[in-house]
């Protein structure tokens, strides 16, 4: 066990090298210069000449674009990261790593109350319409988390603004508090703060629920069919025990075995925000501040927030293949 | 093209069961029936060929497949989606020119019209009473922009006085073509890698599934946003754009596939039946042409159809923050991006949505019919 997850940890480390290698060189081959952008207006006064701009590009070590210098610059970059620093943000101007962390808080609120609906509904209706299997309710399931995998989250967010923020006026539009309120920092305020906060952000987590209910409503509905077929279960019910007793003692438990390996893809995107729809509701999460960093060519943070996320990647992975064992004994690690 | 490639993968379909009927044996319809027949024949021996004919029915893979397929209502309607579609986009445009809708692709209305602006203002007159004047100014438009529906534009223009109904036509073409083209392209890429990797194995296998580990850990729709934004400094031609988008699609979305053939060729190599081929001495491409990949076939169109959907929704993802196909040409993520100009999404509803509907329901369509296919080639599920 503990060879095999040295093993794992050792190859995990070659793939993020290359993940990094093919993020940095298409990264650098991107048109949106961060500094030319930046000084094009002071360029145009004429408050700063050409040459100023070439000799800070160096500074950055933007300077050079061909193959070579994208791979000195690659190789700055990961020296810096076995250093453990991740760089200075250019757009927000602090180290990447503090940038990240601040604004994680919010992606993580987000979408962590986003995913105990998402188990809360998902599950039983996944088992309910296995129980049932092709009788309307299992249609209607069906039919219902098969729309929801299919919805584009930027149309649905902007089809849900429409609705409940503009016409009914139910929620805020966009943003994460009301700009016009003024909060203190007395108890009341606080919870005043919080409690607008939650009101803000009722429209995202609705996108992101009703949008990731589908995959894990079909996966426990297959799961549960599955496990119903197998003898333990015919056992049970040869047994005299009461129906709901064989679905939720004896089905249940082995129904969740495979879910764990839906660790792999939770983590990321538990930590790393929803882009899209954080750019929509204009909420300040990790998601939208990686988008914004990308159409600057902010490089750091485009590379440390991508580092980031194939991190979690990896990490989830491994950790659901260890959790499978660990759930299912007949799993053997190590082959 | 499209029409070539449908064909091209029933084509696949029916050479993979064709194969498959040689191998399995008949298959008997009715048991009961069957039952009837041989005590009938007990009775009669000489009419033995003749009952059987008429009694049971032989059902090859193929038709067993399509007979299962139909029995699920969920996967008809999803057929059925997906041709009313088809022939929306690709028909439809065709059709609406033959009877005198004559608004094209990128064809701005140029009529001209006048618009009035009225104007109220209220006030209180000396006397106390109140006055209301209406200001009329009449101002003349060159272009027909946000036209409301009527019969010349079924759903109105847009903010640039194109046809909105005529773009929804052109964009599901773009959006089905990309997306038969990728999944084509990323279940070749699959299967040749995949299957290299699962059949020789050893450090060949090691080699191609790190590739793939480390393809699996890209974040998806970052490296999509930059691998586009890397293509506006390439200075392509606009009309040339779609294929590079496609090979990028292609590029980040193969891995899955790979893994994939991959796990289903290190299964199979263990079976029987491919055994006795390396014992009859088969060459190694008529093992992997002949006997592998068609028994990998099922799990491939599968994986394809529900793969469709995902790659119309990166495709309208990107469009939709403008980094998919460009502007003039049609494509229903930028047709629903129009909505981030909070008035046209209160006031021109008909601008975006009918984009979005048409997104949702292409993707249910191919959901709805791998999911169907699954169902009705998976040979443990008996109804």
């Amino acid at each position: 066990m503990f060879k095999y997850i040295l093993k794992r940890i050792g190859l995990s480390i070659i793939i993020l090298f290359g993940v990094s290698v093919i993020i940095y060189f298409l990264v650098r081959l991107m048109p949106t210069d961060y500094l030319t952008t930046k000084f094009s207006s002071q360029l145009q006064q004429g408050t700063i000449k050409q040459e100023d701009i070439d000799r800070i590009k160096e500074l950055y070590g933007l300077a050079d674009n061909s193959f070579k210098g994208i791979l000195t610059g690659y190789f700055n970059w990961a020296g810096n990261l076995l250093r453990g620093e991740l760089g200075d943000s250019f757009i927000y101007e602090k180290p990447v790593a503090q940038v990240i962390v601040e604004n994680m808080g919010i992606s993580f609120i987000i979408a962590f109350i986003a995913m105990i609906f998402q188990f809360a509904i998902s599950i039983p209706l996944g088992i309910s319409s296995a129980t049932h299997q092709y009788s309307f309710r299992d249609y209607t399931v069906t039919v219902l988390a098969m729309v929801g995998i299919s919805l584009p989250s930027f149309f649905f967010a902007a089809l849900l603004i429409r609705v409940f923020a503009a016409e009914l006026g139910w929620f805020p539009v966009s943003g994460l508090v009301s700009a016009q309120e003024v909060y203190t920092n007395s108890f009341s305020d606080r919870i005043r703060y919080l409690l607008d906060m939650g009101h803000h952000l009722v429209l995202p987590m609705i996108v992101l629920v009703v949008l990731s209910i589908g995959s894990l409503m079909r996966y426990t509905r297959t799961n549960t069919l599955e496990v119903l077929n197998a003898d333990y279960i015919r056992t049970a019910r040869a047994k005299g025990l009461s129906e709901k007793k064989v679905i939720y003692v004896h089905a249940f438990r082995n129904t969740m075995i495979p879910l764990v390996t839906l660790l792999a893809g939770i983590l990321p995107s538990l930590f790393g925000g929803a882009m899209i729809t954080e750019e929509v509701f204009a909420i300040d999460g990790i998601g939208r501040l990686a988008y914004k960093a990308l159409q600057a060519g902010d490089i750091p943070f485009v590379m440390g927030y991508n580092m980031f996320l194939a991190v979690l990647t990896v990490i989830g992975t491994l950790f659901s293949d260890l959790m499978y064992a660990v759930v299912d004994p007949r799993v053997k690690l190590g082959k | 093209m499209i029409i070539l490639l449908m064909i091209l993968i029933f084509f696949g379909i029916g050479c993979y069961l064709n194969n498959k009927r040689k191998k399995t044996n008949i298959v008997l319809e009715n048991i009961q029936q069957v039952a009837q027949n041989d005590e009938k024949a007990l009775i009669n021996d000489e009419n033995l060929e003749d009952e059987e004919e008429a009694t049971y029915k032989e059902l090859t893979p193929m038709q067993m497949v399509i007979k299962r397929f139909f029995r699920s209502k969920l996967s008809l309607i999803g057929l059925i989606m997906l041709i009313v579609l088809f022939a929306f986009s690709f028909l439809g445009p065709l059709i609406l020119h033959g009877f005198g809708y004559k608004w094209g692709e990128t064809e701005t209305d140029e009529t001209r019209t006048i618009v009035e602006i009225v104007e109220e203002r209220t006030f209180v007159d000396s006397d106390g009473n109140e006055v209301t004047t209406y200001q009329i100014i009449e101002q003349e438009k060159y272009i027909n922009d946000k036209a409301a529906p009527s019969k010349s534009h079924f759903l109105g223009t847009d903010e640039k006085g194109m046809d909105v109904f005529i773009r929804l036509m052109y964009g599901g073409r773009i959006s089905l073509t990309l997306g038969f083209v990728v999944i084509i392209l990323e279940t070749f890429l699959g299967v040749v890698l995949g299957g290299i990797a699962g059949y020789f194995g050893k450090w060949v296998d090691q080699v191609i599934m790190r590739i793939v580990d480390i393809f699996n850990c890209i974040p998806t729709l970052p490296i999509l946003l930059i691998a586009s934004a890397v293509l506006d400094s390439w200075d392509i031609d606009l009309k040339y754009r779609i294929y590079y988008l496609m090979i990028i699609l292609t590029i980040f979305g193969w891995a899955g596939t790979a893994r994939l053939v991959r796990g289903q060729i290190l299964y199979l190599r263990e079976q029987e039946y491919i055994i006795a081929t390396e014992v009859m001495g088969l060459p190694v491409w008529r093992r992997i042409f002949k006997h592998l990949i068609p028994n990998i076939m099922p799990q491939l169109i599968v994986s394809m159809t529900l793969g469709l959907g995902s790659i119309i929704l990166y495709e309208a993802t990107l469009s939709y923050l403008n980094l998919g196909i460009p502007l003039p040409y049609a494509a229903w993520g930028t047709m629903i991006s129009s909505a981030n100009d909070q008035t046209i999404l209160l006031n021109y509803p008909n601008l975006w949505i009918p984009a979005g509907l048409l997104i949702i329901f292409a993707v249910l369509g191919f959901n709805f019919v791998g999911d169907g296919l699954r169902d009705a080639m998976d040979p443990k599920m008996k109804r």
